[in-house]
């Protein structure tokens, strides 16, 4: 291993340095019949799961191969990825903002040749590498964070509760049987880097346990008043603490800071701001799930998604609990939604209150809201209600 | 192949139909032991089975063992890199240091082979090989390099592949959009010219830090919204129009008929029964504003909020009017700190016209009154929580309309200005006094 010199002379950093350049123009990347019908495409359909046509003004059609991608991928991969749009797309291939691969043809005739080469395709442990499927009124691909393997915060995995999710889910995936599209969406910490809190179901990781404090070094690596200032519950104070120093074995006096572990809702925003603060842990970590939640403006507005269940373990490496749950939300909602119905429109259709009666999750306290003003807005201020199991009189819903 | 340390546990992730991230780091793992191009790998062979390592073992103990930031970067950028760690640095040497970096994509992430592949040797020489298409942003991400390759990247990335780094940290992230008028016939403006022209307008934004927190623009085509702008960006530019909804009747005709299929196909799983325009159309209108007249659909514009019910429903009948432009709404961000927000209405409708002056000037007053105003690590939508959606509107120039609000407020609690009140806020006691004894 040697080191193989760029150019670049860290002598002279200035020297020949071009900065500020951008990216490329996407101009350079259209295949020909995209670039011939910019801007003049009159319609599409779904040919069948992963199959679109968009037909042109101008008469051309376009006929793309969509296949679920991994987010996380290796060159190897990528250049198999290029060995396929070689051979049957010019040389032309793209992403969708949900870690889908598109593969595109300008015939009709193109088409089955690509599906049955990406169908063949495994990988060694047997798993499919480029599945057909993720349009129309099904299951498209689980966007989602860096997790485990690359990020400082994460609460659980990224790849892997998106691998089981999906595999779980696979018939949906590569069939158009519900009643909507259906968006899953995960991230591994509060920060969401992947935004998912307007997701038809939401995978979220999750602390459960205060920060440590780690008083002999908090002073070195943090500025004490900005990690106070992080914590939107007010919940951090600076504290002068006597130590036994781990370095010395002597006691020293330091400078720290002390949680109000009652304030703590486990955000990790202090942790963000200083390293001192960690708070992962085996036991506190785990995954909170979503639902409810879309972009689209069709029908009704963009909505946020909802707590539906406050938490379910990391049981490494497939996650049962996770993927079943998910399942059945799924399940409930394929039976009872009205054609055209997203997850979160059919929920407030019947009532959130039959929401948890159908598919069967339990309500608990953690699903009331108590974060400031806003959750006033999600009480209950009507006599309007459905009666569900377990709550028709006094003496049933007094706690035990 | 036989690796350096053991993965009972992510062993299992192989199985099951889905594409395996795990059989993917194998794969790269014995390409780069086999090394059958004779790459001079510039960092550790042996990296991507330090990664199955540590992440076995953060599958065993359910921990991260990845250590929190660090600051490294290139030569004159304050983003694009962000440091990484591992805190077990003995057990797997070749990730202790394993920093990513952020490649600004091509707008609509469409690739030529040539350019990716590129992308790809590049990667292989200096990096783990691993690598995310795409980030949550919308950058590709290179996963794992050591400190002393940054510059070297930098340096074939800008010199060989004409290609810059993205956005990271406290400045303009990388702007993304969705793949617009290239594929879509919903696109309301060329969602494409319009990120890639701003995202070289704010280059010195975008590589150096100088908000008080993140800032990101997202452009969608229309308000189905594929790039989920309104949930997860500052800026929320979303194409819309203005005029009727174009409507061709014999298409219609055939929608009844049962000649094309609903939605583009998107039910064909499952049977819906005959396709009914009064329930899954007509009725299903949130304004209320379609009806049939014998066999004429018949659109009522100016009731019409856009929704895109329809148009999605009968793609080959229902198309956007030809008038069209784009809505800025503003302020969406997740949950941290204060709650997760959309983004709110500011400017209902503007045309999308180069040089993109109208859109650079609100951009422009909505910075100046965010770096002057907004605190440390203050999301643009907190600060209009902050400061009121009113100061939004002073701030930027606009007026206030009833677009901009669900309903009027639900408390009389006005800030009247001074300027509002004849005779301004100063009033004399002793003139009061005359009038009304204590």
């Amino acid at each position: 291993m040697a080191f193989v010199s760029s150019g670049y002379n860290p002598d002279k950093p200035m020297e020949d340095r071009i900065t500020d350049i951008g990216n490329h123009h996407y101009g350079e990347f259209l295949p020909p019949v995209i670039k011939n019908n910019f801007g003049k495409w009159q319609w599409h359909e779904i040919l069948e799961p992963g199959v679109l046509m968009h037909k042109s003004e101008t008469g051309d059609e376009v006929y793309t191969v969509r296949v679920g991608g991994m987010r996380l991928m290796s060159v190897e991969f990528a250049r198999e990825i290029c060995e396929i749009a070689d051979k049957h797309c010019d040389g032309y291939v793209r992403f969708t903002t949900r870690n889908n691969i598109e593969f595109m043809v300008d015939s009709k005739d193109k088409v089955e040749p690509l599906k049955q080469d990406l169908m063949s395709r495994k990988m060694e442990g047997g798993s499919y590498k480029f599945p057909i499927g993720g349009t129309g009124a099904g299951l498209t691909n689980i966007i989602h964070t860096q997790g485990w393997i690359h990020c400082h915060t994460p609460a659980t995995d990224a790849s892997g509760t998106v691998k089981v999710v999906m595999d779980e889910l696979f018939d949906e995936f590569q069939q158009m049987k519900l009643p909507a599209q259906l968006r899953i969406s995960m991230a591994c910490c509060l920060n969401m880097c992947g935004a998912v809190h307007c997701s038809d179901i939401a995978i979220l990781g999750y602390h459960r346990k205060p920060p440590m404090v780690d008083d002999e070094w908090l002073d070195n690596l943090c500025e004490i008043p900005l990690a106070i200032a992080a914590c939107p519950t007010a919940a951090i104070k600076p504290k002068k603490k006597e130590i036994v120093s781990e370095r010395t074995g002597e006691k020293k006096d330091v400078k720290s800071v002390e949680i109000n572990v009652d304030k703590c809702m486990y955000c990790g925003n202090c942790y963000t701001m200083c390293p001192s603060l960690p708070l992962t842990n085996a036991e506190g970590d785990g995954i909170v799930i979503m639902a409810g939640g879309k972009v689209s403006n069709r029908i009704s507005a963009p909505k946020f998604s909802k707590v539906v269940v406050a938490f379910i373990p990391n049981e490494t490496p497939r996650w049962p609990t996770l993927a079943k749950t998910i399942r059945q939300i799924v399940e409930a909602y394929e039976k009872n939604a009205h054609k055209y119905e997203r997850l979160g429109e059919w929920a407030e259709r019947i009532g959130w209150e039959k929401f948890f009666e159908v598919t069967g999750l339990e309500f608990s306290h953690h699903l009331i809201d108590d974060f400031r003003d806003p959750a006033y807005y999600t009480w209950r201020q009507t006599t309007n209600f459905k009666f569900t199991e377990g709550m028709n009189d006094y003496a049933a819903i007094k706690a035990e | 192949m036989a690796f350096k340390h053991e993965t009972p546990l992510l062993d299992q992730l192989e199985s099951g139909p889905w594409p395996s991230f795990v059989s993917d780091l194998k794969r790269q793992a014995t390409h780069r032991k086999e090394n059958p191009d004779n790459v001079e790998y510039q960092i550790d062979t042996d990296c991507v089975e330090d990664i199955l390592g540590v992440v076995e073992l953060s599958y065993k103990e359910r921990e991260v063992h990845w250590k929190h930031g660090g600051i490294v970067g290139v030569f004159g950028y304050g983003g694009g890199v962000i440091g990484r760690y591992c805190d077990q640095p003995e057990k797997f040497p070749g990730v202790a240091h394993f920093h990513t970096m952020r490649v600004n994509q091509p707008n609509g992430k469409y690739y030529t082979t040539e350019y990716l592949r590129k992308i790809c040797d590049l990667w292989d020489f200096r990096g783990s090989g691993m690598m995310n298409m795409h980030g949550s942003t919308g950058d590709i991400i290179f996963l794992g390099t050591r400190t002393e390759q940054l510059e070297e990247i930098f340096y074939e990335m800008t010199h060989k592949l004409d290609q810059d780094l993205g956005g990271s940290g406290s400045n303009l992230r990388t702007p993304s959009c969705c793949l617009g008028e290239s594929r879509c016939e919903w696109s309301c403006y060329n969602t494409q010219e319009l990120c890639y022209q701003l995202t070289h307008e704010y280059q010195d934004e975008l590589h150096r830090p100088a908000f008080p927190y993140k800032f990101k623009f997202k452009f969608d085509g229309c308000p189905n919204g594929c790039v989920a702008s309104i949930a997860r960006a500052d800026m929320s530019f979303i194409g819309t129009w203005r005029d009727n909804i174009r409507i061709d009747q014999e298409a219609v005709k055939a929608y009844i008929g049962g000649e094309f299929p609903p939605n583009g196909g998107a039910h064909a799983g499952r049977d819906w029964g005959p396709f009914d325009i009064q329930k899954e159309v007509i009725d299903r209108c949130p304004t209320q504003c379609m009806w049939m007249e014998g066999d004429q659909l018949k659109i009522n514009d100016k009731e019409c909020n856009r929704c895109m019910h329809c148009i999605n429903v009968m793609p080959r009948a229902l198309r956007p009017g030809e008038d069209k432009g784009l809505s800025i709404l503003v302020g969406a961000k997740a949950p941290i700190l204060d709650g997760a927000q959309m983004s709110s209405m500011l400017v209902p409708f503007m045309k999308v016209e180069e040089p993109y002056d109208d859109i650079k000037e609100v951009i422009e007053n909505i910075w100046d009154w965010w770096m002057e105003e907004g605190k440390n690590r203050e999301r643009l939508g907190e600060l209009i929580k902050r400061q009121g959606f009113q100061k939004l509107l002073d701030m930027t120039g606009l007026k206030a309309l009833a677009q901009h609000v669900q309903e009027p407020r639900h408390n009389p609690y006005i800030f009247w200005k001074e300027e509002e009140v004849p005779g301004g806020f100063s009033q004399d006691i002793t003139d009061f006094r005359k009038r009304h004894q204590r």
